[in-house]
């Protein structure tokens, strides 16, 4: 049945040719099904910038907002908070927020645009647990010197009131900052810092 | 360079041989392809089951990727599925796919088995694999129809609707049967949420289970060729048929060119016509009263099932009694069944019948295609003449056939086969 | 619901050209000045419609958004389907896909057959939508239709395709022509929004057909030099 004389180098070359062709091909046709699961419109339209007003917030409360589905914590700080924070310095782990995420307008000793105002992801840099807020008062069982802070249930990472991680904790990094910018001094809008408005 | 590519070939002769001492890998790879022999003289008719196959592989990836978005319940399912064709990426083409790939799975299944009515594929040793193909069929269409639910549109729904009420018309469990199909007192969110069930796990993995039998049947037995000759009864010093040519290569790089003119036809009707809106009709594979939400108070003016399904409900609705009517449904889809049977020839393929056989085949086809196309117009009183008309052929094909195949004057079929 | 089998005949034929960006974006205003009142087309997002037909953000909230405040909002209504009941009898449909169950031609003629009828609630009624609901809310632009019988026809604007023909009553604030493109930029828009993709799918459906065939070519070469063997 088998022909004398096959060329057997043009039988191989067709076949490295079919090979590579279709497998263009198969690859192109993984392209839709790879990024149909990447987020929808409708995903990006939920996770868009959120408009919030802070007219009402009091000093030493804190609020919670969505963006992308995410918990925001905006938290307005006292005088004394303020103080509490730069007390901490030598005990958080990255007091200037080096190997942390934040925008470069965060990245100072409060983290934050305004020293009055922190907004900031409540989600833990360690497991992507959400953080409980736990004021200086309340903070007995947590640290006998506890001056205020967030307490994460799961594997029990504590932050400072600007988000920074203390020493000795699984959390590898402060909490994350998502970019924002006040619209006026009322309003803030959170996922856009861009200049124009 | 080439040093590189070496290793990692005798890498992976390796891993082969590692798995292959531990697992029946090149048995199986010898036993169904590069050692499993097929008669060298197949025609275009024997591209359609690896077609089939492809369709199978393309409905369930794309299913797969239509579930991740799909919502199956009777407040979101409608908008899920506009969700999917503007806000999901790429979800419109995956949906045109899996709506085209419906369609196509069927064109390829009629195709597949009008190729063993044309050459007698069904009869001995070959009963078995045509029952399971069969079986394939009719699961494939339940399939087709709960599919069909999910995008519960106004054609989904009363759709849906009448087709179940086809079991109602059963004499004493009728109404309790349709109710416990439903499980509502209409077609319901109840419905859609197990049928959506049944859709996308209890029929796919009943079509895998019936096409892997199917396969392992035919490799049993060995294929069927357009001459009817068995390629087995005449073999070689080392046991293999004269005839027979192994699938791999051969019929894998056929296949491949059949394959790829599939898929120009396929991706032509996904990209150019995805409603395939033949003049005349509102989309054989969307049809545009399905872009309406179903709304169980209104009826569409015009009803229809899905191309795939005319020729029966021609005949259902030729018939001028409920019960005889989905009786005479029920029986024109499970004729085929008895092929095996009824056919009392001793030659299977086309070429060598007599003249009986090719007639009748012939008014059989005839008669499919016309009983399709009356299932999709609006009744008139001589529609529904001409419908009766074509339901006595396409019944005459079975009933008569013992007589008309023994009294056939068959040709002598030839020993080899030809060309 | 099907319309094809009983009035097709009777439509007028509209083509649509779905590359046509500026009829789109007439259209677009026309739809959310006229329509959106009402109408939903609650599949929509704006900034789908501002990446298609380039819009940009700030011309699409000042021009086209008044019911919603994100771009990325759908094209939803305030009114409430219980109001809308009481006003109309029924809650206008969502109109997103309503050119793929209409079809173009269905809808051309819908905006075009709208007359003068006492007997109806908003006096008005149409041809191709015997009974409609809705009141014709385009009448500004068209003016006003009575229904005349074709001998009696010969005045300012009738409908030959109509064996019940229309002519003018009232003038409207286009001329005929003017009406006709803005119809055509309407059902243009409604088509668009029925299948965004459209455009796009057949501009790539081209790059998939001549992969194909190149990939047809190649493997009938493969196999042609295997079946040397056989044959």
């Amino acid at each position: 049945m088998v022909n004398k004389n096959i060329d057997q180098s043009r039988r191989r070359f067709l076949t490295t040719a079919a090979t590579v062709v279709g497998g263009v091909g198969a690859v192109a046709a993984a392209v839709p099904f790879v990024s149909n699961m990447n987020p929808s419109a409708k995903t990006k339209a939920i996770g868009a910038p959120v408009e919030v007003d802070i007219s009402k917030l009091e000093p030493g409360d804190r609020m919670i907002e969505k963006w992308q589905g995410k918990p925001v914590w905006i938290l307005r700080r006292t005088g004394e908070m303020l103080k509490d924070i730069s007390s901490l310095n030598d005990k958080v782990s990255d007091p200037t927020s080096d190997n942390s995420a934040q925008p470069d307008y965060a990245k100072n000793e409060f983290r934050a645009r305004e020293d009055e105002f922190l907004v900031v992801i409540g989600i833990c840099t360690h497991l992507g647990c959400s953080p409980n807020f736990v004021m200086k008062e309340e903070g007995d069982s947590i640290d006998a010197d506890w001056k205020g802070g967030f307490f994460c249930p799961c594997h029990g990472s504590r932050f400072d009131l600007a988000g920074r991680v203390f020493k000795g904790v699984p959390a590898p990094s402060n909490l994350v900052i998502p970019p924002y910018k006040f619209i006026s001094s009322t309003r803030l809008l959170i996922g856009d810092d861009s200049e124009a408005v | 360079m080439a040093k590189p590519i070496k290793t990692l070939v005798n890498g992976l002769y390796n891993l082969r041989d590692w798995v292959d001492s531990r697992f029946p890998l090149m048995k199986i790879w010898n036993e169904h392809l590069a050692q499993y022999y097929c008669p060298k003289n197949f025609n275009f008719w024997y591209f359609f089951g690896s077609l089939a196959l492809l369709v199978l592989v393309i409905q369930i990836l794309t299913g797969i990727w239509l579930t991740m978005n799909y919502k199956p319940s009777a407040e979101e399912a409608f908008a899920s599925v506009e969700y999917i064709m503007r806000d999901v990426n790429w979800g419109w083409l995956i949906r045109y796919m899996h709506s085209t790939g419906a369609s196509a799975f069927f064109i390829v299944i009629y195709l597949h088995m009008f190729r063993a009515l044309l050459y007698g594929s069904y009869k001995k040793p070959r009963e078995l694999l045509w029952l399971s193909g069969m079986a394939i069929y009719l699961v494939l269409m339940g399939e087709a129809f709960f599919g069909y639910l999910l995008p519960w549109g106004q054609m989904s729904y009363w759709g849906a609707q009448v087709i179940i009420s086809l079991f109602g018309a059963l004499p004493i469990i009728g109404d309790d049967l349709s109710l416990w199909i439903r499980g509502d007192f209409v077609v319901s969110d109840v419905t859609l949420n197990r049928f959506f069930s049944l859709h996308v796990i209890a029929f796919p993995l009943l079509i895998l289970g019936l096409v892997g039998f199917h396969i392992l049947a035919l490799h049993e037995v060995g294929s069927n060729n357009p001459d009817g000759v068995e390629i087995k009864q005449n073999k070689n010093a080392e046991g293999i048929p004269l005839d027979g040519i192994p699938f791999h290569p051969y019929y894998t790089v056929k296949d491949i060119v059949g394959a790829a003119v599939f898929l120009i036809f396929f991706f032509a009707v996904v990209f150019f016509m995805p409603e395939m809106k033949v003049p005349g009709t509102q989309g054989l594979f969307l049809e545009s009263a399905n872009f309406i939400q179903a709304n169980s108070l209104q009826t569409p003016e015009h009803i229809a099932p899905v191309w795939y399904f005319t020729p029966f409900y021609a005949i259902l609705r030729a018939v001028p009694s409920q019960l005889g009517g989905v009786i005479a449904m029920g029986l024109a889809v499970n004729l085929f069944l008895l092929l095996p049977w009824l056919d009392r020839s001793a030659v299977k393929s086309f070429r060598y019948r007599g003249r009986n056989y090719r007639i009748a085949l012939s008014l059989f086809v005839i008669s499919f295609l016309f009983l399709g196309w009356l299932g999709l117009q609006v009744v008139t009183p001589f529609y529904t003449w001409m419908a009766r008309f074509f339901s006595v052929v396409y019944f005459s094909f079975f009933f008569l056939m013992p007589f008309y195949t023994a009294s056939d004057k068959d040709k002598t079929v030839p020993d080899r086969v030809t060309t | 619901m099907d319309v094809s089998a009983t009035s097709e005949s009777k439509l007028m034929h509209m083509d649509v050209d779905l590359s046509d960006q500026q009829s789109l974006q007439r259209g677009a205003k026309i739809f959310v000045n006229y329509c959106l009142s009402c109408h939903s087309a609650a599949y929509m997002r704006y900034n789908r419609m501002g990446e298609d037909l380039k819009i940009s953000d700030d011309i699409l909230k000042e021009n086209l958004m008044f019911g919603a405040d994100k771009v990325g909002d759908v094209m939803n209504i305030s009114m409430r389907h219980e109001d809308s009941i009481n006003y109309f009898g029924v809650a206008p449909p969502d109109l997103s896909v309503i050119a793929r169950s209409r079809g173009p031609d269905w809808l051309y003629t819908y905006f075009q057959t709208f007359y003068v009828d006492d007997s109806r609630p908003f006096g008005i009624n149409n041809l191709v939508y015997k009974d409609v609901a809705m009141p014709h809310v385009l009448w500004e632009l068209q003016g006003m239709q009575r229904l005349v019988h074709l001998e009696e026809t010969g005045s300012v604007y009738y409908n030959p395709n109509y064996k019940n023909s229309l002519e003018l009553v009232t003038t409207g604030k286009q001329t005929e022509k003017e009406y006709d493109r803005t119809v055509h930029d309407l059902v243009n828009y409604l088509v668009y929004i029925g299948e965004p993709i459209k455009l796009k799918r057949t501009k790539i459906g081209v790059w998939v057909m001549f992969y194909l065939f190149i990939f047809l070519v190649v493997a009938y070469m493969l196999k042609k030099d295997y079946w040397q063997d056989i044959h």
